[in-house]
């Protein structure tokens, strides 16, 4: 590894404060380069996705976009390959924001019991969640799988969902900011006669608004990504989520792929979650550093 | 730390904390419980009746072959998913801490890949490598050098860690940047007056400071490796050629599902809960520490 070390100066001083000259020039440049590095794979995708079938089996293809870009797109979103991307577009974002939302809603009622009450059992209550982080879906993939086909819920948004929302993290994150929130809202919520729920729905839920919203971001995106799960539990195309989808729109045999369709369709499954990051960036890097905390 | 004021009742926090405890249950410690269960037993080849062997299939799997290459294989993808996604990030930390203007920018061009899911990351590097039609595969030939992922064990590694660690790099380049900001400027400035210059700030100062983050950037990565990398290899090389990239939670998959060893499987779903135990604990005694810093 090199370091980007600057020209050396003659004052030191001087070079870290003002911080110019040709080592500034220099980190630009590494930066661009590494912004560029990273970014080839979606631009290649992209390009990819203007252009015709043709063009891109004889290689190598073009670095430019083409002029296919509506008829490549159109088709992907409403006849892809084995199922419109438009279905699972919309499956993905039933899936991403039932586990968002989901996560939240159970998350933010147990945080709330757990730190506003005593009650039978609490300190149990408390580990058994804890041990809930040890368990990602794809440790326990087969018998899951049992439970949700035993439910009959394969192939539906509940099989989707609800294996994947319970968190832990969730849980430890509204603790840790209950805890936080000055123990004289809750007395002066007591003294007024206020039922706690009232002080949950007026107090406490506004209260956490930011919080509620850097968390949403993490976990939209946690669920758009999934992966496993869907492949597993949804042999019916027409529940399969863009994601997932995207590997069954390859051919088993020795056909050639679709690439302008599939590259289309890679470029619509990262469409809402960047935006999602990239509009809600100082949310979501608050978010990311607090749930990993 | 716990708060000093309490609401009164036992049956409203039970009621709350409830959904939690539900989903927990039903689809985290019973689905745990039958893996452990099912590890004990191998089904009759007629799928009638379970039949017991105590540690049987444990034994099995660690005179196995396959499985010892399994770890193996984890062993090392997860080790280089780790160097290849945090040394990048570092330097590239590095490079735009030393900017004032523009960082901002470069911070928000670097998250994109963040966004992507592991399996379009697949397949995005898959299109650039494809033997048939990939660029780079295609530039490489015109090199000299005969690309091909899916007969080379170790160009199938090397791809399916590129394609892991990428993403990576958004995240990693994220925490490296944020602790880099706060590293008082005051420390290295009174470096810099005495003399003391870049190489040797980073060295005595900066990298220290940056210890703890470094620290838990590569559990967290390695956690990454080991469960989260399924799209991608799914996708790419699944598992192949000859289970050259198959890691441990790609077996689960590959004998329970595609192979229907049931007893078997489970008995790797119970490794890899003691797997992810240890990881969790060691995890959270870093942290707890990390806390008092």
């Amino acid at each position: 590894m090199t370091l980007p070390t600057s020209k050396p100066q003659k004052n030191p001083v001087a070079g870290m404060v003002e911080k110019r000259g040709l080592g500034i020039w220099l980190s630009h440049a590494i930066m661009v380069l590494g912004v560029l590095i990273v970014f080839f794979p979606i631009w290649l995708a992209f390009v990819a996705s203007t252009v015709t079938q043709p063009e891109i089996v004889s290689p190598p293809m073009p670095l430019l976009p083409g002029d296919q870009f509506f008829i490549n797109y159109k088709k992907a979103l409403l006849a892809g390959v084995n199922v419109p991307v438009g279905t699972m577009l919309t499956n993905s974002l039933v899936m991403a924001i039932g586990i968002a939302v989901g996560k939240i809603i159970i998350s933010l009622l147990s945080a709330f019991a757990i730190v506003y009450f005593r009650f039978p059992g609490k300190k149990i209550f408390f580990w058994l969640i804890f041990i809930t982080l040890m368990l990602p879906v794809e440790v326990r993939i087969v018998p899951t799988y049992e439970i949700i086909a035993g439910f009959g819920m394969l192939n539906s948004y509940g099989g989707l969902i609800f294996p994947l929302i319970a968190s832990a993290t969730a849980t430890f994150l509204f603790r840790q900011f209950f805890m936080t929130v000055p123990d004289e809202l809750a007395e002066a919520a007591r003294v007024d006669g206020a039922k706690p729920l009232r002080f949950f729905w007026d107090i406490l839920i506004p209260m956490s608004r930011t919080n509620i919203a850097a968390l949403f971001v993490i976990l939209f995106i946690y669920g758009w990504n999934q992966y496993l799960w869907p492949l597993l539990i949804t042999t019916d195309p027409e529940m399969n989520t863009i994601v997932m989808g995207i590997k069954q729109m390859f051919p088993s045999g020795d056909d050639v792929a679709d690439w302008p369709v599939i590259m289309a369709t890679s470029i619509l499954a990262m469409i809402p979650p960047v935006i999602v990051v990239i509009s809600m960036q100082k949310l979501f890097i608050r978010g990311l550093v607090d749930s990993e905390k | 730390m716990e708060k000093r004021v309490f609401f009164k009742g036992w049956l409203l926090p039970l009621l709350l904390i409830a959904p939690q405890i539900l989903v927990s249950a039903v689809f985290f410690f019973y689905p745990a419980g039958q893996a452990v269960w099912q590890s004990l037993f191998i089904p009759d080849p007629f799928g009638l009746s379970m039949q017991y062997v105590g540690l049987g299939n444990f034994k099995y799997l660690l005179s196995d072959p396959y499985y010892r290459a399994s770890f193996f294989t984890t062993g090392l993808f997860s080790i280089l998913v780790t160097l290849v996604s945090m040394i990048p990030a570092l330097f590239l930390a590095i490079v735009a801490d030393r900017l004032i203007k523009g960082a901002g920018t470069y911070r928000t061009m670097l998250i994109w890949p963040y966004a992507v899911a592991p399996a379009i990351a697949g397949v995005l590097w898959l299109f650039m490598f494809n033997t048939r039609v990939g660029v780079v595969s295609w530039y490489l030939g015109n090199l000299g050098y005969d690309w091909n992922h899916v007969l080379n064990g170790s160009e199938a590694m090397g791809l399916v860690v590129v394609s892991s660690a990428w993403g990576r790099i958004s995240y990693n380049f994220l925490f490296f940047f944020a602790a880099l900001q706060s590293v008082p400027k005051s420390i290295i400035e009174a470096a810099a007056i005495d003399g003391a210059r870049f190489w040797r700030r980073f060295w005595t100062i900066v990298l220290p400071l940056l210890s703890p983050t470094t620290f838990f950037l590569l559990v967290v990565n390695v956690v990454y490796a080991f469960f989260e990398t399924f799209g991608v290899i799914h996708t790419i090389t699944s598992g192949g050629p000859q289970q050259s990239t198959t890691i441990l939670v790609y077996k689960v998959f590959a004998d329970g599902f595609v192979g229907q060893d049931l007893g078997s499987s489970a008995a790797q779903s119970v490794i890899l809960l003691v797997v992810v135990g240890a990881l969790t604990v060691f995890q959270f005694k870093y942290i707890e520490r990390r806390v008092h810093y």
